[in-house]
């Protein structure tokens, strides 16, 4: 049962990734993101990790996603020709391909079993919203300050980027 | 078919080349920003399969900050893509070569 949504998911996940890059209209590329997005969530949910999944829905789908889509429709593009040389876009997909081979090598050069299933039994509540927060705010509270940093200056710097008149 | 690591593992690696190829390939800056959030989320996933696989949970708590370091990220370069628009009225990132020599 779970292999059979998990080759859903996957092939979903995968088809909507290339309808990504492959979409000419900006914001159709954007919503196939948005599905992949979904079906990502989904995964991590098979993962045991539902927090996570939440999480990647309300921040990325919900907000990140939404602000692509702002952005595309405050710019009002229209299509941009998509006239490069032809040679360059394959030599991209040929790069990316050997990406793919040069990671399936090394992935089949790592004995794990194909047919064993996840290596260890899970404690109960493994994942969940109290496992992540005991985790988040003991052993990495200087991690999680620091991200509220991190926070406070990309808010700062787009704010600064964006003004017309400072 | 039991799923184990290595098939979320070659899933991750396929949505990551995925985005590879879509960052060497558009001209679009908002969709080779696109691009790169299919990358990072590709990451997240290997993350969260590794943290299933150990059972320990610090891979859930890393793909947390990389949430939030996405979004960050993802506010500033739009930004900077609206600069650019207002300046020279297209995204396409062929006419963005001040920097070329």
């Amino acid at each position: 049962m779970e292999s059979i949504f998990f080759i859903i998911l996957a092939v979903v996940a995968i088809f909507s990734g290339l309808m990504v890059i492959l979409k000419q209209n900006p914001i159709a590329s954007v919503l196939f993101l948005v599905l992949t997005l979904f079906c990502t969530a989904a995964l991590y949910v098979l993962l045991a990790a539902p927090f996570i999944a939440v999480i990647q829905i309300i921040v990325y789908a919900g907000a990140v996603m939404v602000l692509f889509l702002f952005v595309i429709m405050l710019l009002n593009l229209n299509r941009i020709q998509e006239g490069g040389a032809l040679i360059l876009k394959i030599l991209g997909v040929v790069v990316a391909g050997l990406m793919l081979v040069v990671t399936a090598v090394v992935l089949r050069s790592v004995a794990i079993p194909a047919d064993s299933g996840f290596l260890r039994p899970l404690q109960a509540g493994f994942g969940s919203v109290e496992a992540v927060g005991r985790s988040l705010f003991t052993t990495y509270l200087l991690p999680f300050e620091i991200a509220s940093f991190l926070l406070l200056a990309a808010i700062i710097g787009a704010v600064v980027l964006a003004k017309k008149k400072l | 078919m039991t799923v184990s690591l290595n098939h979320y593992l070659v899933l991750s690696a396929m949505l990551f080349c995925i985005g590879v190829a879509g960052v060497l390939t558009r001209k679009n800056a908002i969709i080779i920003l696109a691009s790169i959030e299919l990358m990072l989320n590709a990451v997240n996933l290997a993350f969260v399969a590794f943290a299933r696989h150990w059972g320990d949970v610090s891979g859930q708590i890393f793909v947390f900050f990389s949430l939030v370091v996405a979004a960050a990220e993802v506010a500033v370069g739009l930004a900077i893509i609206v600069v650019l628009f207002r300046h020279k009225e297209t995204v396409d990132i062929d006419e963005v070569n001040l920097l070329k020599w």
